[in-house]
């Protein structure tokens, strides 16, 4: 080989590097990015396990609550921060798709997930997990005072359970918000205000958001407050055995059945991801049955995919709820504002 | 007594150079980090269709002349006002005894006022709603009782640390003249002490005008301010464009109390002798002062400690009983963070150390721009009005606009973590010139003049007679930017990473979940929270001690 041809194959050689790396960084991104809000959670395991499977690392991005990361994802609707949003739940989803987010994706693995989580026929949004939001007592509280465990929604407008419920503001919490959609459900409109008025003449308290609620006002919440009646979730019997300290025979906390009302949670694909293979890959991954099996430990909410088996301590105190509340996106979407606003005037002004 | 301040000051006549960075850096700071983000989401938010795409934007007009809208903005500010004069009230005895007398455990005091300052807002209104009767633990009551709390460090440094450079001869000469205790606090005392006053009332105010986990938890929900409407219109309503207009009039309020306490701040300048602090204070001796150091510091104790002590005790509460398995839990990796929660002490201490070194050096340059001109000079109570508008800006609006400002190279947050101490510093670079100016301007002129007169040069002057006296202040104001930063979680939260947590976001993650260790968790990272930044105050105040040694 002469000299002159060793410089061409060399300037070859390079220009062939400088293209493959150009590759390496433009086409096919080694990184996905998943946006969503702080309750999100992935153990280390399995952020692993998905780039062991994809050869994607996984990057998330968290953007405050779930209000937060939406009004976020608004802002950047088209020019997305990542590639997957996850956190839109039915009662945001009118926003997010008026807001033209997501681009149609149908995972496969859709078809072990019960149609009637479904929440856009389009296919714009996966459901990956739902929770039920329910009124949750305080049983040894109540015991102690001699009162029986309310039985029905009904029972909470009467006198004996004067005093000790606690709501949380539907203008200003997710949990409250899903609670006066569970009466619109179970009342009708206008149906419901009737109940709200008979609500608040038996004293409810109403507070700004969750923590406070179950924190700090009720009796079976860490400073064991006045309120030994609470809007919560399904999952917190199990929760409070799983998070008590010590082991424990049977939850201090109990559901209300009659009360619950479910939220379904969604991710989609961003419009204008620059790793559409990459996301859909995501989205798998969220509806596998691995990462599927984990959330209800992690997150406390409830696989939609069907046949995952859930956690001891969740069959010991079953979160299930057969016959939930509900409510159409689609009429939340149209409703949602003049409900939370006459809520309002009827209940805190 | 002092005179009046007036003309511009010959040995701190600045060179061209010095001029230029001193006003450049800050105003090419905020430019960068807080108008232009600012604007970016304003803009979208007035644009066309609201900024989110979505329907629903209400027009400007409907939004300024909305019943609430009005009811919101009369609300903020008597509140605000209110919370001020409480927390002057409830403050001032203790400066005054921090500014004149030395006992032991002088420093300690100092660093522990400090720690209610960063504490998470909705974790101290949890700790209240455990002590408040239940007739005032919600409306306004609780909300000014709360804002006190969480400012009395501001009046209690701003103005203790400037009591203490205040030479008390001026005060015994009037006395020696016959001047009764009223009539020396009345015409001399408080005519001296009023630019700090101003200064630390004006951020006060400005906090109290802002609040928001406060409003929301101890107000209940017929309760709103500004920013909690801001909030609750922008994440709540997707209401975009209702969240900029009152965004708009936040800030116009905002600029509004600032103009005015710079004029008043202007009008009640009056140059005193200034002295080092250890000439100053001096062991109480008589019963009647050893009592009112006891006094008044006991009461601000009780007043800061109560709610204190129920965080540590619910840190505690674990399983029935009290144990320290919470803290144990805490170096265990956890479902509820993407990293241990001991890392986010780690992220919040270097978080914090960047902001404090940004905010010292943009503030301290401010400081002297804003002190070393004449103090008529528009440009110079611009600049000092301007730097103060980041605290009263809405956190969430500016936490969108960084997303929407800063999301491509060179300057792309997702791949900056700096712009996390960023934010945090422009929160304190106002504490930074509030603290340091007013001491700056209280540098007797003759004595700069004595230098020029002995050929100091204009650097020289700055060295060897603006810097002794100012490093006092400056440490003072180190520690609280320091403190600031660890506590800023409004901005924060949108922008560090989720591997990177710092202690308020960790603290939130934790009290976001059910189950009594979750919660106890979460008072056990604020207990550290108050340990750290009581910790880091108390060692600023001891280098600052030691320097003053040789100065």
């Amino acid at each position: 080989m002469n000299p002159r041809s060793a410089l061409a194959g060399a300037a070859v050689a390079l220009a062939l590097a400088i293209a493959a790396s150009g590759c390496g960084s433009g086409g096919t991104p080694q990184d996905v990015v998943l946006v969503t809000h702080d309750s999100f959670v992935i153990p280390k395991a399995e952020r692993k396990a998905f780039q062991d499977e994809t050869g994607l690392k996984l990057r998330v991005l968290q953007s405050g609550d779930a209000g937060q990361a939406l009004t976020t994802a608004l802002l950047t609707a088209g020019n997305p921060q990542g590639d997957v949003f996850f956190g839109v739940d039915d009662n945001l989803l009118s926003r997010a798709l008026a807001g033209n987010l997501f681009d149609p994706y149908r995972p496969a693995a859709l078809a072990h997930v019960d149609p009637r989580y479904a929440g856009d026929p389009k296919h714009r949004v996966t459901p990956i997990d739902h929770s039920e939001v329910c009124v949750d007592y305080d049983r040894m509280w109540l015991a102690k005072h001699g009162i029986e465990p309310p039985r029905s929604l009904d029972d909470l407008a009467d006198p004996r359970y004067r005093g000790l419920l606690v709501v949380e503001n539907p203008a200003t919490s997710t949990p409250g918000l899903a609670f006066l959609l569970a009466t619109i459900a179970r009342y009708g409109d206008p149906g419901w205000k009737s109940y709200w008025t008979k609500l608040r003449a038996n004293r409810v308290l109403v507070v700004d958001g969750w923590e406070e609620a179950y924190d700090a006002r009720f009796s079976g919440g860490s400073a064991h407050g006045k309120y030994p009646i609470v809007v919560s979730y399904s999952t917190d019997p199990a929760a409070a055995v799983y998070f008590a300290g010590k082991a424990l025979d049977a939850s201090p906390v109990a559901v209300l059945r009659d009360s619950c009302f479910r939220q379904t949670e969604y991710a989609g694909v961003l419009r204008g991801t620059h790793n559409a293979n990459g996301a859909r890959k995501l989205v798998d991954f969220l509806l596998s049955e691995r990462f599927q099996a984990g959330m209800p430990l992690t997150m406390f909410v409830l696989p939609t995919r069907e046949g995952v088996p859930l956690p001891a301590v969740f069959t010991r105190f079953d979160p299930t709820i057969a016959h939930p509340l509900e409510l159409t996106p689609a009429r939340i979407g149209a409703n949602r504002d003049r409900w939370v606003s006459e809520w309002t005037d009827l209940v805190v002004r | 007594m002092g005179e009046r301040v007036d003309g511009p000051r010959g040995a701190l006549a600045p060179g061209r150079v010095w001029r230029l960075v001193s006003y450049g850096v800050p105003l090419a700071f905020l430019g960068l980090f807080f108008v232009y983000p600012l604007e970016e989401i304003l803009r979208r938010g007035l644009g066309p269709g609201g900024g989110l795409g979505t329907d629903g934007s209400r027009s400007a007009l409907d939004v300024l002349t909305d019943p609430v809208t009005r009811d919101v903005l009369w609300f903020t500010i008597w509140q605000a006002t209110a919370s001020t004069a409480l927390t002057i009230a409830v403050a001032l005895p203790a400066a005054y005894v921090l500014g004149r007398y030395d006992f032991p455990g002088r420093n300690v005091t100092r660093a522990l006022v400090t720690v209610p300052f960063v504490l998470p807002t909705v974790v101290v209104a949890l700790a209240f709603l455990a002590i408040l009767p239940a007739r005032i633990d919600r409306g306004w009551v609780a909300i000014l009782i709360a804002h006190a709390f969480f400012n009395v460090a501001v009046v209690v440094r701003v103005v203790g640390t400037f009591w203490a450079s205040l030479d008390p001869r001026v005060s015994d000469a009037a006395a020696t003249l016959g001047a009764g205790p009223w009539q020396r606090l009345r015409e001399v005392t408080f005519p001296l002490l009023a630019p700090a006053l101003s200064a630390a009332a004006a951020i006060v105010f400005l906090f109290s005008f802002t609040s928001f986990g406060i409003v929301l938890v101890l107000g209940g929900p017929s309760y709103s301010t500004l920013e909690t409407e801001i909030y609750n219109q922008a994440v709540r309503i997707f209401d975009l464009r209702a969240a900029a207009v009152l965004s708009l009039v936040q800030l116009a309020c905002v600029a509004a109390a600032v103009w005015v306490t710079t004029r008043l701040e202007t009008r009640l300048a009056v140059r005193g002798q200034i002295r080092p602090e250890r000439d100053v204070v001096r062991k109480p001796r008589t019963p009647a002062e050893k009592a009112l150091v006891v006094g008044s510091l006991g009461g601000l104790t009780l007043f800061l400690g109560l709610p204190l002590v129920v965080l540590v005790e619910r840190s505690l509460a674990v399983g029935g009983g009290h144990s320290f398995d919470a803290y144990r839990a805490l170096t265990r990796p956890t479902s509820a963070l993407l990293a241990t929660p001991w890392e986010a002490v780690v992220n919040s201490l270097v978080y914090a150390s960047v902001a404090t070194a940004i905010a010292v050096s943009v503030g301290g340059l401010a400081a002297f721009a804003v002190a070393g001109s004449d103090r008529r000079a528009r440009g110079s109570r611009f600049l000092d009005g301007f730097l103060m508008l980041p605290l009263g800006a809405s956190a969430v609006m500016l936490g969108f606009g960084f997303i929407i400002a800063f999301d491509r190279s060179p300057i792309d947050f997702r791949a900056a973590p700096w712009i996390v101490p960023v934010v945090q510093a422009l929160v304190a670079i106002p504490f930074v010139v509030r603290i340091v100016a007013p001491t700056l301007r209280s540098i007797d002129l003759r004595q700069r003049e004595a230098a020029a007169t002995l050929g100091a040069t204009p650097g020289q002057v700055r060295r060897e007679i603006d810097l002794p006296v100012v490093g006092r202040a400056v440490a003072v104001a180190a520690g609280f930017a320091f403190a600031i930063s660890l506590g800023e979680f409004g901005a924060t939260v949108f922008l560090a990473r989720p591997d990177r947590p710092t202690l308020p976001v960790a603290i939130y993650r934790f009290l976001g979940r059910p189950g009594e260790l979750n919660a106890a968790e979460a008072y056990a990272l604020a207990v550290v929270l108050m340990a750290v930044t009581a910790l880091s105050i108390f060692v600023v105040e001891r280098v600052r001690v030691r320097r003053a040694g040789w100065l």
